[in-house]
């Protein structure tokens, strides 16, 4: 008896390990008269639904400001409806809930938040002509595969990476490099690798985790005795603390150096006295350098509270798709699509307007140092 | 500094507390062979109360000593732990005593989910922080190797824990009671043991455990999270089949094990493999261990024969 339960129960187990839990629909909405349904999806739950719940709010404080305008589009008095739904940051459940919303009739896609959730579902969205634009996701790879509908109001990897590396180059001849194996992590930790040999320094090592880990002792150990000046992490907050911590638990007394993921007050809160000192960037000019940030910043919070990470870049991306279809005259995806590579936004984040591709044309990134418990701001720089 | 000490360093402390928790799994197991699936959860709820006690006590009294407030914490989270696991068995797994094996072992997994949904809902969705300023930050070089006040403890306390158990198990009646229920409850029964009183005993001995190694974890690392319970529960019951589940030296050298080469593999793979199979594989070499064993020696390390029951 004993064999059979115990193999069951190790299948079960794996089988767990390989499936998220706890999938949440939100409320559908009726499409009744004069009601436009945009969808809206990020990680509403797991270990990165703060900064989901971000993104959520801040498409919300748009539309909601948006629908108080009450807004007439082709002759009619237009609605708009968020319809959010949580893709769990994993692949597998984003592009079933692409096709959900797809499905519900949505006009239009604010989202995802992780590169990894919003390329698959680039193609469900593509296929059934849904504009799509996603405040966050910062992967190559998104607006490379040719996709008409395909946007973001966000500065790429490649635009981030080869500021980061030339950076890590500048502060010290051997970089080591840490990515978390997600589309966002690995794809930034290319390019700032690439980046750091352009510039004439070596990269040591390179070392693989993954978004759910909390032990990085191993890696860092193999790390400390190749002796790097740098260590850059690709990947988000929740493992970006305690990997900063444990590296001083190590006795390693090296500079870290992140992206846009460990940008937020959540590192800080997180990693404690251990966030002094770390440098991580931010595509985007800092909040209070925005020309509209301090205004967002205070209606946001007497909202929703503190912002987390993209709230900003969600906002603009939902006034950037209704500006759209006001210049078309109609929320028919087909009509609307084209006008919305017509951009030309002023923007909480700054100016939008997009390339070809659906990038930004013009992708200011700033560097910030962690510093008694802020982020404050190093230097921004215009990529080339 | 010696990269392979450091590296046995993290192993031991990341094992000790794969095996606080695989205690529990083995300890249920060995009682009733039941895997109780949302003993993971328990370690979980264990670090979040203890959190919320440490931050409402910091918030009323900063100028308590940080070990005093911790201490608190975990004190509270303890006997919560235990009403919690003595509430679960109660409610989920002794209706189902004489059921299906399999009825109690999804009830264990549907367990889980509530209880992660039930902390969502309380604490939300973010990482809470563990004020890591109330626990001394001290840093010490042990032969090359570099190890924390924090981790130290963890060391001593799993050590510590592993030994009492063993006493309660081998010594005192009630061990006497829960080793005779392992053999056959209804003879046992016959006997004049309290069945349901020892099985009782046993969930909430476990969840106590879990509760130590909720705080532990979240002392160590900084941070806890609704979520934290899956993995650390399917690794810490990993380990203890890896040792042999149901035995409690197996649990404590399954979950010792299971971190020292998860340390080792993702230290050392890179190198060896000349960077063709990364510290990406850790958990893969982890698993791989472990079907071995099971492969060789389907009872696992230290696994007794198996009674058999009818």
């Amino acid at each position: 008896m004993k064999s059979p339960l115990l193999t069951i129960s190790l299948a079960v187990a794996l089988g767990l390990g390989l499936t998220a839990c706890g999938d949440k629909k939100e409320g559908a909405a009726d499409g009744g008269n004069g009601t436009v349904k945009i969808g809206q999806s990020s990680p509403l739950t797991g270990p990165q639904a703060h900064i989901g719940k971000d993104n959520d709010n801040g498409a919300r404080m748009a539309i909601d400001e948006i629908n108080a305008s009450k807004p007439v589009i082709g002759g009619k008095p237009v609605t708009f409806e968020i319809m959010s739904e949580d893709d769990q940051a994993d692949p597998k459940t984003a592009t079933i809930v692409a096709q959900r919303l797809v499905d519900e009739g949505v006009v239009g896609v604010i989202g995802h938040l992780n590169s990894g959730a919003t390329i698959p579902t680039s193609k469900v969205y593509s296929d059934n002509d849904i504009p799509q634009i996603s405040p966050s996701a910062t992967a190559i790879k998104y607006t490379a595969q040719g996709f008409k509908t395909a946007y973001r109001v966000m500065t790429n990897d490649a635009q981030q990476g080869k500021v980061l590396g030339a950076y890590a180059a500048k502060l010290g001849k051997k970089v080591a490099i840490i990515d978390d194996q997600t589309a966002y992590g690995q794809g930034l930790a290319e390019e700032v690798g690439k980046a750091v040999q352009a510039a004439g320094a070596e990269v040591v090592a390179t070392e693989h985790t993954n978004d759910k880990a909390s032990d990085f002792t191993a890696i860092l150990t193999s790390i400390k005795g190749k002796t790097p000046d740098v260590v850059f992490f690709g990947g988000m907050d929740p493992q970006g603390a305690p990997m900063v911590k444990q590296m001083h638990q190590l006795g390693m007394n090296v500079q870290f150096l992140g992206g846009d993921g460990i940008q937020t007050p959540k590192f800080i809160e997180l990693a404690g006295a251990d966030a002094d000192g770390v440098i991580a960037s931010m595509p985007g000019l800092p909040l209070d350098k925005m020309p509209k940030g301090p205004d967002f910043q205070k209606k946001f919070e007497a909202k929703y509270g503190q912002i987390q990470l993209y709230a900003p870049y969600a906002y603009d991306a939902a006034y950037v798709m209704v500006d759209a279809m006001k210049r078309a005259d109609s929320t028919a995806p087909a009509k609307y699509l084209p006008e919305l590579a017509n951009t030309n936004y002023e923007g909480v984040t700054g100016k939008i307007s997009f390339d070809a591709k659906g990038d930004l044309t013009s992708g200011p990134i700033t560097l910030y140092k962690a510093q008694g418990g802020k982020w404050e701001t190093l230097e921004t720089v215009q990529p080339q | 500094m010696d990269i392979f000490a450091q590296q046995l360093v993290n192993g031991l402390v990341l094992g000790s507390v794969y095996a606080l928790v695989a205690l529990g799994y083995t300890l249920v197991y060995g009682i009733m062979e039941l895997i109780n699936f949302a003993h993971g959860e328990i370690t979980m709820m264990g670090a979040m109360i203890a959190l919320a006690v440490i931050g409402a006590l910091f918030g009323v009294a900063p100028d308590l000593p940080g070990v005093v407030i911790v201490a608190t914490g975990l004190l509270v989270a303890i006997p919560a732990c235990m009403l919690l696991g003595f509430t679960i068995e109660r409610v989920a797994y002794r209706p189902l005593r004489h059921a299906p094996r399999l009825a109690p072992l999804i009830t264990a997994i549907g367990l889980s989910i509530v209880l992660q949904n039930v902390a969502m809902l309380i604490w939300g969705k973010q990482y809470i922080a563990f004020p890591t300023t109330l626990l001394p930050q001290g840093r010490h070089e042990v032969l090359g190797a570099s190890i924390t006040d924090v981790q130290i403890v963890i060391l001593i306390l799993t050590v510590a824990i592993m030994a009492g158990l063993v006493t309660l198990i081998n010594r005192t009646r009630l061990g006497r009671a829960m080793r005779a229920t392992a053999q056959a409850p209804s003879v046992a029964q016959l006997m004049g043991v309290n069945v349901n009183a020892v099985i009782s005993a046993t969930f909430v001995i476990g969840s106590g455990l879990a509760a130590v190694a909720g705080v532990m974890v979240s002392a160590n690392y900084g941070q806890a999270h609704y979520y934290m319970g899956f993995l650390l529960g399917l690794k810490a019951f990993s380990a203890a089949v890896l040792g042999g589940i149901g035995n409690l030296a197996g649990a404590m050298l399954g979950g010792i094990l299971l971190g020292v080469i998860e340390a080792l593999g993702a230290g050392y793979i890179g190198d060896l493999t000349g960077g063709f199979l990364g510290s990406n594989y850790q958990d893969i070499f982890a698993f791989m261990v472990l079907i071995l064993v099971l492969t060789l020696k389907p009872s696992g390390l230290l696994g007794s024969k198996s009674v058999e029951r009818a």
